[in-house]
């Protein structure tokens, strides 16, 4: 029997993105509370550790990428949660494309509308954690390679706990660990560009990470999903 | 190639294998530990520089090595059972888990132990020491998620895979840790040197550690037993046993 | 007893069977077993699904209906046994076989942030049926008028309508329905119903549950029983 319009993979990828990104954008909360999240872990540290600017502007990278993976942390339950509860991913294991083009797609929505405000946003938050200007593009650039690994590693652990009714805190347990040398490269890629250092060494681990985690993890979120829909 | 391991991709068969070589590495866990501590304990030499301290390091070692070891072990199983389907390969993933984790935590209090006379204080972030703790965090991780499943196969799956995760990032954190370390290098903490091993330190230890390692088996083969039981709890031959010991 | 009987399936199609003794057999099962929460909710299950059959299975809840349409979609694998479409093991030829399977669970697959156009349109192109005209699709289930109304405004027959829309215009050779009437009223059931039978005549194979009374031709629908077992 003959197929009615056969999508091609990279039409597949453009259909889950922009669903994905069009469900989000009519429920913003879910876009815009773990930024609120975000900002204020970030604005909570001043307050415990005082406001001397010599010592936040050392601890700022560390401050802003720890806050960067508790916030991703908190969203990525969303990631395959409602698809889970209403049947969506059923579905979309049945389709007869393979599972690594729309799991890349719904992972690239994710860090779309989670990793992408914390870029934007991070800059700010530098600025009143005293950070040194000079660091302020190693923090984008950091931001910009590390989040998406962020989305890529997390969604292994959101795929294995979406069918759990307490999946929240296992998922970090299981998700935390793993987020250790992204956390190390950067915040040591940001330290050194304070001291007038070159990063590039630090970023280009980032983005290896990057690239191992692009090609790697759709397996692993695939098998974790088939295992959590069984 | 695979053939001969057919039989014991059955669980009964391998059931009674397990429960067969259990006496046999009980009686060399026990004589290998028994020789080995006493001879590191009371006899082997202590050393020049630490002193008696060191001899802390016939248990933190091993422990460390295969807490190491138990995890790769471990992935192993887990690849085997997402390649080939085995069944069995689930329960050796739920029966290592918790060993592994136990050797992590001695060798990390073993650790902090032996860290007390040599740094001074319990905790310093040292490289091997921090990775141990990551290795610990990943063990509680898989048994954390092996726990959190009702049905057993899914159990054992999702188990599998972070398990498989964990032993491809490991050497990345490994790394990660040990190039940060270096890194923050402070000066009061002087890095634990390797002990010059002299040869009648040697023999002690290889003793010891193969004494632990038949230790693992001994546990391991009887969570194993364990965990078959569990997963075939509806077979017949289950039933069978479970009637037969029941007399 | 019921439960100390090994056969517990019994395939009572003695008219289907000798009428399509030369049909062309879409799927069959061989040794299927599936044990969920250590209970055994069938074993050693050999059945055959051909081309033009309806398959009703029936039996109490909990007996493994539901289990036993998943595992035939895929969706789950079995403990023991494997499944076949066209003579061949359903895991070596997983895209194929999707592309000729159109599965709806007891969760629509419907989000409730999209319209009920555009939930129908990613469903027809997720499984090959881009270029489907959808808005014609939602009258003939009776949604005109709804089209841009959000899935989450509708009600939950009105949701079912929607993923049952697919059939209007699916030609997959085996469909899997489980509980397809639920929430749909009795003309809804009467439309859907004469979608199936019209799909087992043009060649197609559907294999249904439902705790409804088909009200089909009696010599056109098997059934399938599965006993509740200890």
């Amino acid at each position: 029997m003959e197929q009615g319009n056969v999508l091609s993979y990279f039409n597949l990828f453009k259909l889950v993105l922009s669903r994905d990104l069009k469900i989000a954008l009519r429920h913003r909360d879910d876009v815009l509370n773990p930024l609120l999240f975000f900002i204020i872990i970030i604005t909570l540290f001043p307050l415990g550790i005082g406001p001397e600017p010599q010592t936040l502007a050392k601890i700022a990278p560390g401050i802003i990428w720890v806050s960067a993976l508790l916030a991703t942390l908190l969203s990525l339950d969303r990631m395959f949660k409602s698809d889970y509860q209403d049947g969506a991913l059923e579905q979309l294991l049945l389709s007869p494309y393979p599972s690594f083009i729309w799991v890349l797609a719904k992972v690239i929505a994710h860090w779309i509308l989670t990793g992408i405000p914390l870029i934007i946003t991070a800059p700010v938050l530098a600025g009143m954690l005293n950070l040194p200007t000079e660091s302020f593009l190693a923090t984008f650039w950091t931001l910009l390679l590390g989040t998406p690994v962020l989305s890529f590693i997390g969604a292994i652990g959101a795929a294995l706990t979406v069918g759990l009714k307490k999946g929240g805190v296992l998922l970090s347990l299981i998700i935390l660990p793993l987020y250790i040398p992204v956390l190390i490269f950067a915040t040591s890629a940001i330290d050194a560009a304070s001291y007038g250092l070159p990063y590039g060494g630090q970023l280009a681990i980032i983005g290896a990470l990057l690239v191992g985690a692009l090609t790697l993890t759709p397996f692993a979120i695939t098998s974790a999903l088939k295992v959590s829909t069984n | 190639m695979w053939k001969w391991l057919h039989p014991y991709a059955n669980p009964e068969t391998t059931y009674h294998l397990s429960d067969r070589v259990i006496p046999w590495f009980g009686w060399l866990s026990g004589s290998l530990l028994t020789i080995g501590l006493v001879w590191a304990l009371l006899f082997a030499p202590a050393d020049y520089q630490q002193g008696d301290s060191f001899r802390i390091f016939y248990l933190h070692v091993p422990a460390a090595s295969l807490s190491m070891g138990i995890y790769l072990g471990m992935a192993i199983a887990a690849l085997c059972g997402m390649v080939w389907q085995l069944k069995l390969s689930d329960a050796a993933v739920a029966a290592l888990a918790p060993v592994g984790a136990v050797f992590t935590a001695i060798a990390l209090f073993t650790g902090a132990a032996w860290g007390k006379p040599m740094w001074g204080t319990w905790w310093v972030w040292d490289a091997r020491l921090t990775s141990e703790l990551v290795l610990l965090f990943l063990y509680l991780g898989v048994i954390a998620i092996n726990n959190a499943f009702e049905d057993k196969q899914m159990a054992g799956k999702a188990a599998s895979i972070i398990a498989l995760v964990g032993v491809i990032n490991l050497p990345i954190i490994k790394y990660s840790v040990e190039w940060w370390n270096t890194l923050h290098q402070g000066a009061t903490v002087s890095k634990l040197g390797k002990p010059a091993m002299s040869l009648e330190m040697f023999w002690p230890f290889v003793v010891c550690f193969l004494g632990f390692a038949f230790f693992v088996a001994t546990v391991t083969c009887i969570r194993f037993k364990t965990e078959i039981l569990l997963r075939n709890s509806s077979r017949p031959w289950v039933k069978n046993l479970m009637l037969e010991q029941a007399k | 007893m019921p439960w100390e009987n090994n056969n517990t399936i019994e395939f009572i199609s003695l008219f289907i069977a000798l009428q399509s003794l030369s049909a062309q057999i879409y799927l069959e099962t061989k040794q299927l077993t599936c044990i969920k929460q250590d209970r055994i909710l069938f074993e050693d299950l050999n059945v055959q699904f051909r081309r033009g059959d309806i398959i009703q299975v029936a039996g109490p809840n909990g007996a493994g209906k539901t289990s036993l349409l998943r595992i035939l979609a895929g969706l789950a694998q079995p403990y023991e046994g494997t499944i076949e479409f066209d003579q061949n093991n359903i895991n070596e030829q997983l895209e194929l076989y999707r592309q000729n399977l159109l599965y709806l669970g007891h969760l629509p697959g419907v989000k409730s942030e999209l319209t009920a156009q555009e939930n129908l349109e990613f469903q027809l192109s997720l499984h090959g049926y881009g270029n489907s005209d959808a808005e014609a699709l939602l009258a003939d289930v009776g949604l005109l008028a709804f089209e841009q109304s959000l899935a989450g405004q509708l009600s939950a027959g009105q949701n079912r309508r929607i993923a049952l829309a697919q059939l209007w215009q699916s030609n997959a050779k085996v469909w899997i329905l489980d509980e397809p009437f639920t929430a749909i009223d009795a003309k809804g059931v009467e439309a859907i119903e004469q979608k199936i039978l019209e799909h087992a005549n043009n060649g197609g194979c559907v294999i249904l549950t439902t705790h409804q009374e088909l009200n089909l031709p009696s010599n056109r629908v098997s059934r399938l029983e599965l006993d509740y077992r200890f």
